[in-house]
This record gives structure tokens, sequence and C-alpha cells, in this order.
């Protein structure tokens, strides 16, 4: 278990105010202007040596995100946005960073900006945070009022101005690209890449985009070092990580753990065992909705960190565990899953939109066995034409915890819709147009 | 994708007020010279807020002036986003999420709730006009499934019982306190917390 001097988030839990005098006590803002003066080929280099990972999903290396900014400001300015959409279902530690530790964030964002000589930077929060996105306003005013970001913040010499822009409620503006349009009073469809939002982002200009747990953790990093950091976890799989452990467990939570933690630890020791025993495990989604699920033996020794996951083809993703126990329909929860997907298609590559809405209409009714023995397969069918075939992420998404439950369940999927279609049974199957093909 | 239904009786006119205004201005100062079109999020969220929690078309038609930008442009946006009311909704606008992790916690509890006291339906208003309520989608507070969001607050870890509580609790008039529902703290561990003592002892 982590020591609890090398937790990262000390207010996780609130247990010593969000304001700044508290967060000034637990260390931040100290010397910041120090580390500003180091300069920002120092500022990169510590975090390319600390291996962060960015936390929102993908795992791509922090430092060489940040390395790709042009170097020198040409005629188009640099942004810095922070995606705070966290809409991932099992997902819930931006918000706890956003309520409990915004100078975290604020002072990360200050750091990030520089490195990537940007002088603006917009956290775009989803629309549901309302209260958060107001006590990370109070936190932005108090470091104006002392100085610690706005003209020449920290003493540094660096102007930084930051602003809070509202999502409404999509999904999809958690892809970055889809953020940007957002962000530019647009639909939040994907743009195609490249070119990267590094090069051509936000109004066109050069913008680096990270999650709020990555900024979050960059001045720790940087007052503590990078090789404390890349000391905790695993090779290439470096430091701490919240994780929300959320479903059929006992105390349901959030907690900060190292890199490379077993799952079982994590289930067993934080989140007070799987609700009615260990046994009565059925599987687990261990890196929130997007991520295949693992059935109970993989569950029994996995690690979690990104490549071990990779390796039992599935994915660390944001860290959102979900934990579901054999009182549950396994196939009406990835049904539901499905129907979530369904929901938040953007729409605008055809592969996406029909598929999600036709895989979750023959989940439903392979949930309640009314599905031919052939639709098993073709299920699978076609989640490998939506995979890939589609500007963002979000296909991969949608199509991969299905994929999961096929990998893993398919007997159980079998086993409850095993008619044969059409020909021995009449069976009166109400989608079917062609009815008179059931007469014998 | 999800299908908005935009209100058959439409105000004919609308205008930000005074307070507003000066809002708006404040607004599109946060983004560069010439990107006011960025503003059109926010200006869509007090326009909901000064019109009873839903947007006219007029008030679309109104924010494209504003932010010269085209009509069809902020139709788009408004009609994208699902937290943008096309219709009116009641003055406790009741959101359940129902995304699996919820769900496996008894969400659907909640809902029955909702459905016994304030209507059938969804998106319907309750018979005395205040409240409405509508599942959602996963709204990123899943350690504390099962859970609600009644306007900007949270109900979290409730039951069919506490939901019911608290749904007479504002069709009486009050307002419920928001937060957790089985006395814990926000996102820790209700029992055998093993991590950082320290501080929470200090």
């Amino acid at each position: 278990m982590l020591k609890d001097e090398d937790r990262i988030f000390t207010n996780l839990y609130n247990d010593l105010g969000p304001d700044i005098l508290s967060a000034q006590k637990r260390g931040d803002w100290k010397n910041t202007s120090d580390i500003i003066k180091k300069g920002k080929e120092w500022i990169i280099n510590e975090i390319k040596a600390s291996e962060l990972r960015g936390r929102g999903g993908a795992g791509f290396p922090t430092g060489l995100k940040w390395s790709f900014a042009p170097k020198e400001v040409g005629s188009r300015p640099h942004y810095l946005v922070i995606n705070a959409d966290e809409s991932e279902p099992g997902t819930c530690k931006d918000r706890d960073i956003l309520r409990f530790e915004p100078h975290k964030l604020i002072e990360g964002c200050l750091l990030a900006a520089y490195a990537v000589n940007a002088n603006k930077c917009y956290i775009y929060i989803r629309g549901e945070y309302f209260n958060e996105g107001n006590k990370l306003q109070e936190a932005i005013n108090e470091a104006y009022k002392k100085k610690l970001i706005g003209k020449n913040a920290c003493d540094s010499g660096w102007d930084f101005d930051i602003y809070i822009h509202y999502g409404a409620g999509a999904y999809i503006c958690g892809e970055e690209t889809a953020l940007l349009e957002s962000l530019e009073g647009k639909k939040g469809q994907p743009r195609l890449k490249p070119p990267f939002p590094a090069l051509i982002g936000l109004y066109g200009c050069p913008t680096i985009i990270n999650n709020v747990e990555t900024i979050a953790v960059v001045p720790t990093i940087l007052r503590r070092g990078a090789k404390w950091f890349s000391s905790i976890g695993k090779p290439k799989n470096t430091g701490t990580k919240i994780y929300c452990i959320s479903g059929n467990v006992n105390n349901p939570c959030n907690v900060e753990e190292e890199m490379g933690i077993s799952l079982k630890d994590l289930i067993e020791k934080h989140a007070g065992g799987v609700t009615g025993g260990w046994d009565n495990l059925k599987a687990v989604i261990p890196g929130g909705s997007s991520m295949p699920l693992l059935p109970k033996n993989i569950c029994e020794t996995i690690k979690m960190d990104f490549d071990s996951l990779v390796e039992n083809k599935s994915g660390l993703g944001t860290a959102g565990i979900v934990v579901i126990n054999k009182d549950q329909d396994i196939i009406k929860c990835m049904a539901r899953i499905a129907r979530f997907y369904k929901h938040e298609s953007c729409g605008q590559c055809t592969p996406c939109r029909e598929g999600s809405g036709w895989m979750w209409r023959m989940l439903e009714r392979m949930a309640k066995g009314e599905a031919s023995r052939d639709e098993v397969d073709m299920l699978m069918d076609v989640t490998k034409q939506i995979e890939g075939h589609t500007i963002c992420a979000f296909g991969e998404g949608s199509a991969w915890p299905i994929q999961g439950l096929l990998r893993h369940f398919k007997k159980e999927v079998a086993k409850r819709n095993n008619f044969n279609p059409l020909v021995n049974r009449n069976k009166n199957i109400p989608y079917l147009v062609d009815q008179h093909l059931l007469d014998k | 994708m999800s299908i908005k239904k935009i209100s058959k009786e439409q105000p004919s006119e609308f205008e930000f007020n005074k307070k507003n205004l000066e809002e708006v201005q404040k607004i599109i100062r946060n983004y560069p010279d010439g990107k006011q079109q960025s503003a059109v999020m926010p200006l869509l969220y007090l326009a909901q807020k000064q019109n009873d929690n839903w947007i006219p078309l007029v008030a679309m038609k109104y924010i494209a002036k504003l932010l010269s930008m085209p009509y069809i442009k902020v139709y788009e946006v408004a009609t994208f986003y699902s937290m943008y009311n096309l219709s009116p909704v009641g003055k406790f606008f009741i959101q359940v999420c129902t995304t699996t992790p919820c769900m496996i916690r008894g969400a659907y509890d909640i809902v029955n709730a909702c459905k016994e006291k304030i209507s059938d339906k969804e998106k319907e208003l309750s018979k005395d006009k205040t409240c409405s309520w509508m599942e959602v989608e996963c709204l990123g507070a899943c350690i504390n499934a099962p859970m609600m969001q009644i306007n900007d607050d949270y109900y979290e870890d409730l039951d069919k019982e506490k939901t019911e509580n608290i749904i007479n609790q504002i069709q009486n008039g009050k307002k419920p306190i928001p937060g957790s529902y089985r006395g814990r703290k926000n996102s820790e561990p209700e029992n055998n917390r093993k991590t950082l003592l320290n501080i929470k002892n200090a």
C-alpha cells in the first residue's frame, strides 16, 4: 500500500478544506516562481523523466505531448486547455480534484502553460458539475487576489489567465478535438487528426490539452523531483493514480494508490470487498465503461497499470473500476452501456451513429433471450465494423465493451439465445417483417 | 443520438434583462477578439436561467444577433447538447442517472419513486406543475451511486425511501440538503478507511 507521505492528493476527502490557506499549508504554491525560473526546458525534461502518462484515458506521455508545442510563439498565440469533461461511466476522480484540490490544478495550469508558452488557459468543465465549477472559480479568484495568477504570475514575469467554460451534457466533448469545437461555440463533433491540436488546435492555434488529474500532479512532481515520482509504480507506468471503485462493493470510494497495484487489493482493502464476498464476483470493468470487462479468473491476479491491462486485452482508461457481482445480469449491464453509447454518439460517422444503436437493440433482445443463435456472431461482426472506422476513438469505446462481453461470456449469451432462426421452430418474432418465412 | 422535442408553444419575445446583459459582456471578454461565437454556450445557459429553465426559439435568434452568427449555428448547438431544455420543465428538474454503475446499485428504484411521486412519464410536469423528471446518462458521481440531480445539486447514496422523502420536501417548498444520504463524507469509504488517517484525526 502507498505510504501516506507519498500521496499527492492529501485533501481527497476534504478533511482539510479546499481554500487557499489550507492549500498553502499542504504545500501548494510553495516556491512556484523558483520552479518557473528553472526554465521551460527543465520543466518539460523533468516531466519526461518522471514518465508521467496522461490520466484521461489514452495514457500518452505528458512530457512528450508538451514538447510537440512549437518552441517559439509565432504569429498565433498558444493555448492550454484542461479537459474536465469527466463523463466516462465509472469515473469521478476529477470531480474531487475540482472540489477539494483546486489549487493543485491551478498551479499545475500555470506551470504547464509556462512550459508550452501559453498565456491563456481554458478549463472545460462538464455542465453538470456546476457546483464544482463554482468552487474552482472561487479558488481562481483567490489565486488572482494573491497575484499567484494574472499579470506577472507569482512574480515570475509570466502573464497567465484562466477561464472556465461549461459543457452542456455531451460525453463526446471529452474527446480532445470535439472539446475544441465545443469551446469554439460549435456542436461537439471531433475533427480529423492530423493536424494534431499541438500545432492546429483552438482557433487554429497551437493547443495543448490535458486531463485534470495529469495537470494536478505536475506541481508535486516538479517539487519532489522526477526520481521520486518514477520510483513509485512500475517502469513506464509510474506514479500514483486516483482509482474510483464503484458498483457492487461494500464501500465504494475514491482512493489514491500507486500504479500497478493489484485489482484484488484495491477491491478488498479499500472498497471493503465485493458485495457477497469475493466468490460472488462476476466481472470487473477496469477503466471506465469503454474498456472491455475482465472475468473473475483474470481479476484474481491482474495489476492495475496501462501495460498489464493491455496485455489482457483491456485498458486502464480512466481507472474507473466498476465491480459487477453475480446478482447482476451481465448482458443487461452491457446493454445499458450500449444504450449510453447510442445516446452519446455525435452522429458524424455512419458506422458509429448507426452501429451504436444496432448493438444496443441487439443486446436488449439478447438480455431477454429473444435473439437467435446466429445473431451472437453477427453482434461481434457489427463491433468489428465500427472499430477503427470512425474519426475518433468513440467507435472503439462503444465496440470494446461488447467485444469484452463476447470474449469472456459468449457461452452465457449463446445459452440464453439459442433458438434456431426462422426455420425449425414456429416462433413469433415481432421484429421479423417477413413472418411468412416461418411457415412450414 | 438523442431526439430533442421543441416546444409547440413559443413566446414571441425574448431579451436579456439588464443584469444578464452585463454578464453577457463579461462572458464575451473571456474569449479572444472576433471569437465571440465561443460565448454561445454560456449565453444559452443564461437564457435558460432567465426563462424558467428552458430556451425558446426567439432566444436563440436573439443570441445569434447578439453574437453576429447565423441562427442555424445557435440552433445546432442548442439541439446538440442535452442540457439545454427546448421545452418547459418543472421548476424542480430532477435528473436520475441510470447508467450501469448506478443501475447495478438500484437506480431504477429511484426512477420508480419518481414515477409514483411525480408523473408516469419522463419530461412530464407533475400534477402541481412544480416538478418533472427524466433519466439521464452518467452524471459522474459513480462512487456515490445511485444518485440524482435536482437543478444544480447532487443527491447521492439514495434508495427509494430517501428519494420519496426528498421529493416530498421539494413539493412542500423546502430545499433538501444536497450530498450523501447515507451520512458519509464525500467520496471516502464509509467505514474501514485506510488512508490519510493522521489528517482525518488531526
